[in-house]
């Protein structure tokens, strides 16, 4: 029991504990214990056993209630929509991870009076609520969900998110429309065939009418069902390249035309209305389950928008309003209080400040600016209220910058892509040849047969094997990664990843935690060092600075008194009567007058001192704590021949650190978003197959330009977004898994392609010769598919086949997430 | 065989009911999040007020 039964984040000392379903269960900070208190206390303990992995961890935030502007009617009118007394909005939910959090929330806002209706969708970590808007107002709803350590941000991407939506909805119609289409004329189909078979003559005037209805069902499947296949060669005939959709369309054009000659016509040639409808079911399948794979990103499509705050405090002749974001224009003077996010680009007006712009460059500890220094959008003001002239907005910020230098990395890759298309091409190109000479062979020797020949060929040469095989494995694979905890936003990835020979890791937040522990302390007196540490952890407590949150484990009660931070420096208080302070050696040297020490050399890291007016007491070392899978992961990788390296923008000594713990010989200090990107693309250079696993913002143009790039999950927005892989747990060791699981998933879909080639170059020379009628032709086609399917399930997790207990929510460890 | 002819076009008019309750639950969102839903049946009756929990 040493993780924290809320977040599964380490206790690191802490001896809270939350009393939940009458058990005491241990916490990691306070902000933890009131969540599970809360959700315990209002009867929704079972949210804890439901769950799939472990929650948020709560901000705590002692800030001013930030909810109350959305108290203002007017303000919160640009979210809401509103009719007859009722508002309704949707917000997107920050830490919203699985169907049990999606229930919790749906529980406690249905437990206010005015709430009508609520529904909260896990997928696309969305929430629609509509209220009574003369009961309640849209703060009220937001800080409910904020209490329990979810963030609410007013979704500002309605217009994506519906077209998403619609996107799944269109084709979900279309693969029904086929799928009962296939299934009627199947019907029709198998009367005729098997009327042949026992070489009955059927009587002609069934046999129209049997075609009439074929020809009806038909219809609809060929041009509502089959129209985005028709359309996409359309678009690539008009482009002058050939797609795969190019022989599959003149193939589905030519059949289709055909059988509507024949059912016309007195002379009764064959109808092939069973092949068409059954092919464009497969296809539209093939379709929907790669849509599928891709949508599993669309809760993270406005990335920006969610990093950025909407709300802003203009300063203005009137004293401080709040306004939103998208009103505030070049030169005007904002507020940014402690533990806010700045919304724009800026210079520092008064004060010094001190900026946490881990999301920029990967450095785990804040950075000090003084007055005229500029600012950036996307930063975080750890300490006291700083004010900042605005230079740059919206698409002109810095964190825009780094968003495009993301999207035209993402045009650096599709090399293996560019591969498999041009390979695609040719075939298609050699079928087209093929179906021509088998066209012009049978008009010389027998014209009669041409036609039926030169279709077959097309059927033949483009099956639903050859459609599914990719998609099918995809699938498979896509729910046995779920299993461990990794969601595959991109498929390709998976192709990507089963070569890569190297990976590149960001150090912070990756291979460490990104957060900072306390890995020693060192008394200089007769204090102990619990003595020395709940003296600091009591200075410490009302600081935001990330350095005093490694003090709150620390915490035992007590009082403190004369508070005093100074930015960038430390903070003095008096306990007991005596007079502390904690911060920089100068500093602390101060209150007792004297020239400050020199830390001892063999304290790395962050070192902080702790003093009162007489003497030195002690000296803390603060890390950033390696995540304990790094060591395991690495040297699984390397046992699966795969180099690591580390690149990161933290300094040369901690980078060095964490190397040698993890065994990663090639490590590269204070590297720029932009080095990054040059020595990824150097690697790529000398043929190497890169991998980069990264979380931050900095992160996402060189997890673009990656032949596959990975994600952490609690990492950056805009990482995911650029990201093929999400490690949904950070848990690295699942990260050798993934790639044994997607070289077996290559190797499952190469089976696929080999099985469909020999089934195509078997058939296409018998189609050809006029030997495979119609109905051998549909069964072959089926028996290949259903084959394809089955090779491809047994890349999914032994459990999903057997009947697996539900999962009972130990507090232990993480749990994995079914994506 | 003439009641094939009464038959088929009936079958055929199932088929179109189908497909429009299909479209219907689509357009109304009933596919939109197939996972969430299940928890609903996990919802219990809202405690009684007055009782503490602690007993």
């Amino acid at each position: 029991m040493n993780d924290c039964f809320h977040c599964g984040e380490p206790l690191r000392g802490s001896t809270l504990t939350a009393r939940v379903e009458e058990r005491d269960e241990p916490v990691c900070c306070s902000g933890c214990q009131a969540v599970a208190e809360l959700i315990a206390g209002t009867g929704l303990g079972d949210f804890y056993r439901y769950r799939d992995g472990a929650s948020v961890r709560p901000n705590n935030d002692t800030q001013s209630d930030k909810w109350r502007v959305y108290a203002d009617p007017q303000f919160a009118a640009q979210f809401t929509r509103t009719t007859n007394q009722q508002t309704s909005v949707t917000l997107l939910i920050e830490g919203l991870r699985c169907s049990a959090c999606s229930w919790l929330i749906d529980q406690v806002l249905r437990r206010h009076a005015g709430v009508r209706d609520v529904s909260v969708n896990a997928a696309t970590g969305r929430a629609s609520i509509s209220w009574d808007g003369t009961k309640l107002d849209l703060a009220e709803i937001m800080r409910s969900i904020a209490q329990l350590g979810y963030v609410p941000h007013p979704a500002t991407d309605e217009t994506v998110t519906r077209a998403l939506r619609e996107e799944r909805r269109d084709s979900l119609k279309r693969l029904a429309v086929a799928g009962f289409g296939m299934m009627q004329v199947m019907m029709f189909a198998v009367a005729v065939y098997s009327a042949e078979l026992a070489n009955e003559i059927m009587e002609p005037r069934l046999l129209s009418y049997f075609r009439m209805v074929s020809l009806l069902v038909a219809t609809p499947v060929m041009f509502y069902a089959g129209a985005p296949i028709l359309l996409s060669a359309w678009n690539s005939l008009r482009s002058r390249s050939i797609g795969m959709d190019v022989p599959v369309s003149i193939a589905l054009m030519l059949a289709y035309g055909a059988s509507v000659w024949n059912t016309f016509s007195s002379a009764g040639g064959e109808v092939y209305f069973d092949s068409v409808t059954m092919f464009i079911f497969f296809l539209t399948l093939g379709r929907f389950v790669q849509m599928s794979v891709r949508q599993h990103t669309a809760g993270v499509t406005d990335a920006l928008a969610r990093q950025l705050p909407s709300v802003a405090h203009r300063i203005g002749a009137n004293g401080s309003e709040d306004v939103p974001v998208t009103s505030l224009c070049v030169g005007d003077v904002i507020q940014v209080r402690r533990g806010e996010v700045l919304p724009a680009d800026g210079r520092l007006l008064e004060g010094d400040a001190q900026i946490d712009e881990a999301m920029l460059t990967g450095e785990s500890l804040p950075v000090h600016r003084r007055v005229g220094d500029r600012v950036v959008a996307g930063t975080i003001n750890v300490d006291g209220p700083i004010s900042i002239d605005i230079t740059a907005l919206g698409r002109d910020t810095a964190l825009s910058h780094i968003v495009s230098l993301m999207q035209r990395a993402q045009t650096y890759k599709p090399a293996l892509a560019r591969n498999a298309d041009s390979a695609a091409a040719r075939f298609l190109g050699y079928v087209l040849i093929g179906a021509g000479l088998t066209c012009a062979a049978w008009l010389a020797i027998d014209p009669s047969q041409a036609f039926a020949a030169t279709l077959a060929v097309l059927v033949v040469a483009c099956p639903c094997a050859f459609a599914i095989a990719m998609p099918a494995a995809l699938a498979s694979a896509t729910a046995s990664l779920g299993r461990h905890g990794i969601l595959l936003t991109d498929p390709d990835a998976l192709e990507s990843l089963a070569k890569v020979d190297h990976i590149v890791f960001d150090k912070t937040g990756t291979l460490t935690r990104g957060e900072l522990r306390i890995s020693r302390c060192l008394s200089l007196t007769d204090l102990t060092e619990q003595q020395c540490l709940h003296i600091a952890a009591l200075l410490e407590q009302a600081s935001e600075h990330p350095l005093a949150r490694a003090f709150a484990p620390y915490s035992d009660g007590g009082t403190v008194e004369d508070l005093q931070t100074v930015a960038g420096r430390g903070v003095q208080g008096r306990i007991d009567g005596r007079l502390y302070r904690i911060g920089t050696p100068e500093f602390v040297a101060e209150l007792r007058q004297e020239p400050h020490r020199h830390p001892p050399q063999h304290l790395t890291g962050s070192v902080i001192m702790l003093g009162d007016e007489q003497q030195a007491l002690a000296w803390f070392e603060l890390t950033d704590s390696m995540r304990s899978a790094a060591p395991l992961a690495v040297s699984q990788l390397r046992s699966l021949q795969i180099e690591s390296r580390i690149l990161s923008g933290d300094g040369p000594e901690a980078v060095q650190a964490v190397a040698r713990r993890c065994g990663i010989g090639e490590h590269f200090a204070r590297c720029t978003a932009q080095q990054k990107l040059t020595h990824v693309l150097d690697l790529q250079k000398q043929g190497k197959r890169v991998g980069v696993i990264g979380d931050g913002v900095n992160d996402a143009p060189v997890l673009g330009a990656a032949d596959v790039s990975i994600a952490m999950g609690r990492g950056a927005a805009l990482a995911h977004a650029s990201a093929g892989l999400v490690l949904v747990n950070d848990n690295l060791a699942a990260l050798p898994e993934a790639v044994l699981l997607a070289r077996r998933t290559l190797r499952i879909a190469k089976q696929n392609l080999l099985w469909a080639a020999i089934y195509n170059l078997g058939s296409i020379p018998l189609a050809a010769l006029g030997f495979i009628p119609p109905w051998l032709a549909a069964l072959g086609m089926s028996l290949s598919s259903i084959a394809v399917m089955l090779n491809s399930t047994r890349l999914l997790p032994r459990s999903a086949r057997r009947n697996t207990p539900p999962p009972i929510i130990a507090s232990a460890q993480p749990r994995e997430t079914t994506a | 065989m003439s009641i094939l002819f009464v038959l088929i076009p009936l079958s055929l008019a199932l088929v179109i009911f189908a497909g429009w309750g299909f479209f219907w639950a689509v357009n109304a969102g009933q596919f939109d999040d197939l996972e969430s839903p299940g928890w609903d049946a996990l919802r219990d009756d809202p405690p009684p007020e007055d009782k503490s929990r602690d007993g």
